[in-house]
């Protein structure tokens, strides 16, 4: 019997030295990877409440643990033990497969985000190209949840929301033409490798316009205010999730979340130097700042543009359907079309510190 | 049996059922989704052959585009089942004919042993720091590079085609002019008046 037991072992070790064991590491570092990503979900829709209880003159969430430090916990107990509710007629199979559609794809794009020089889950080599097609999967949420809710203001939502998704996923594609030929590599790693040595050789000087075209299409992608048409609740109520409540819901809410971490990390990618220290290069400075890690600089350029969302939300009026489209298809289009013959002709010339 | 071989199976059996699935799918919609799934498992066995930007792009442009419109397009349809059946047994006959060809037609094909795997060389096996898309950009740029701008050129012909074709001036729309409404000046919408407060005391 014993014997039986370490023969089959011994069948079971070529297939865990080629694949099960890296499929073991992967899932530890993605365990390793996630939960730190969820708890800063979590705090980003707290710090969502306080900054803009403040911008508006209130205090925001302030009953739930020491100045309302513990109310993401609060709302997650709250969404966990909620019914789910499905709408008479309505498809359950797709009306289920939506949320999930919507989270998984915000999750997966994580696998090739380098967050520090050694701290990524995989260093794929088109993983910007990946980025953007995993990206483009999130759509089919917002679609099938319009679609299977049996109900007019989710698919009223479901419908403007997909056509402005799918139209600035252009742009963000154009824009990302322009720093894969600034950085000649399609790797995200490359990317952040090719801006070393300080603030002046990140690639937001040469791509100034690209920048504000991307961080504009990132606050659509995400459907954030001033873009948020996919929930307007002036106009349609709560948009796609009106019929979805407890973690069904939950789910959406935290995909949005994620994939604003998310844009707001491709951002620094890509024009601000990764984990890059805006002081490489500068005599004191540079010392001064040597024992900071290098996934810190990440996190903090990415809290900014994390701090920018709240602040545009919090400032900026609603646009119009129309307003939206025309900004993309007939300013943004343009305008990157253009830059990327310029970033061709900054190229050929050898322009700067940057090609 | 390697690991890589597993996934093959994996992805394959993923690919056969959800197509099979998709011609038995009675909702669209669902159908439209399994059509996604074999998508992604196509992707997944390009990536075992190291064609990962010959995968990525599938997703990109079919998964994230192509499939997006076409969802648009069930959506708004308002697609009546019980039409359809009504004529499943008129058709059926032709239904059968035509499957039965097909079958035929890829079973000669098969059989005829070009594709067995004696005949077929195995791809060669790349390094680690292999680079498929600097590869594929070198053909497509050097020894393509004039079929690679035709097509460009060609489809560029196709969507201005497309838009000429649908864009119409026609006098029911109440189109607003965005650029009009955003370029618009304080002067344009209002005058300042100065009138003296006396004046109409005076009149009376």
């Amino acid at each position: 019997m014993w014997q039986g037991f370490v023969d089959f072992v011994h069948q079971l070790l070529p297939w865990f030295d080629g694949g099960l064991a890296i499929v073991i590491i992967i899932l530890i570092k993605g365990v390793a990877l996630i939960l730190p990503l969820i708890i800063m979900m979590a705090y980003m829709t707290y710090a969502e409440r306080k900054v803009i209880g403040y911008m508006q003159l209130r205090i925001g969430p302030n009953r739930v643990g020491p100045i309302g430090l513990l109310q993401p916990f609060a709302d997650v107990f709250k969404m966990m033990f909620k019914e789910i509710i499905f709408p008479t007629k309505a498809n359950v199979y797709l009306f289920v497969l939506a949320p999930i559609l919507a989270f998984v794809p915000a999750i997966a794009i994580w696998a090739v985000i380098p967050l520090g020089q050694e701290f990524y889950i995989t260093n794929l080599d088109i993983s910007l190209l990946y980025v953007l097609a995993i990206g483009s999967v999130g759509v089919y949420g917002i679609i099938l949840a319009g679609w299977a809710s049996n109900s007019k203001y989710p698919l009223l939502g479901a419908l403007r929301s997909a056509s402005l998704l799918v139209s600035y996923e252009i742009v963000i594609g154009f824009v990302a033409v322009t720093v894969v030929m600034v950085a000649s590599s399609v790797n995200l790693n490359e990317i952040v490798s090719s801006q070393s040595g300080g603030i002046w050789n990140w690639y937001w000087i040469p791509l100034f316009p690209m920048m504000i075209v991307f961080w504009i299409s990132a606050l659509t992608e995400t459907n954030r205010a001033p873009f948020d048409v996919v929930e307007g609740e002036s106009e349609i109520v709560g948009g796609t999730h009106v019929e979805y409540s407890g973690m069904c819901f939950a789910l959406f809410f935290m995909a949005e979340y994620i994939n604003m971490i998310m844009m707001a990390t491709l951002a620094v990618l890509m024009f601000f130097g990764g984990w890059h220290s805006p002081f490489e290069g500068v005599p004191y400075l540079q010392e001064f700042f040597a024992f900071v890690p290098d996934i810190m600089w990440l996190l903090v350029k990415m809290s900014f543009f994390l701090f920018l969302y709240l602040w545009i939300r919090a400032t900026f009026p609603r646009y119009r359907y129309d307003q939206i489209m025309r900004l993309c298809w007939k300013v943004f289009l343009p305008l990157t079309i253009v830059w990327i013959m310029v970033v061709a002709l900054m190229t050929q010339l050898h322009l700067g510190p940057w090609f | 049996m390697e690991f890589s071989s597993i996934l093959f199976y994996v992805f394959g059996f993923c690919l056969v059922a959800s197509s099979a699935m998709l011609v038995i799918a009675r909702n669209t919609l669902k159908a439209a989704m399994l059509l996604i799934l074999s998508f992604f498992s196509v992707a997944s066995l390009w990536l075992l052959l190291e064609a990962e930007f010959l995968a990525i792009t599938l997703i990109l442009v079919y998964v994230g585009a192509v499939m997006v419109l076409f969802l648009f397009v069930i959506k708004m349809l308002n697609i009546d089942q019980s039409t359809i059946r009504a004529k499943f047994t008129t058709y059926l006959p032709l239904g059968i004919f035509i499957s039965i060809v097909v079958i035929a037609q890829i079973a000669l094909v098969l059989s005829a042993g070009q594709f067995d795997l004696e005949n077929v060389e195995e791809p060669t096996r790349h390094v680690a720091g292999y680079s498929n898309i600097t590869e594929l950009a070198t053909d497509l740029y050097t020894t393509y590079v004039y079929p690679f701008e035709l097509a460009a050129v060609l489809l560029l012909i196709a969507i201005i085609a497309a838009i000429t074709l649908v864009h119409r001036k026609d006098s029911r729309s109440k189109k607003q002019n965005i650029s009009e409404q955003i370029s618009v000046q304080a002067s344009d919408r209002m005058r300042l008046a100065s009138i003296s407060s006396t004046k109409s005391k005076e009149t009376k």
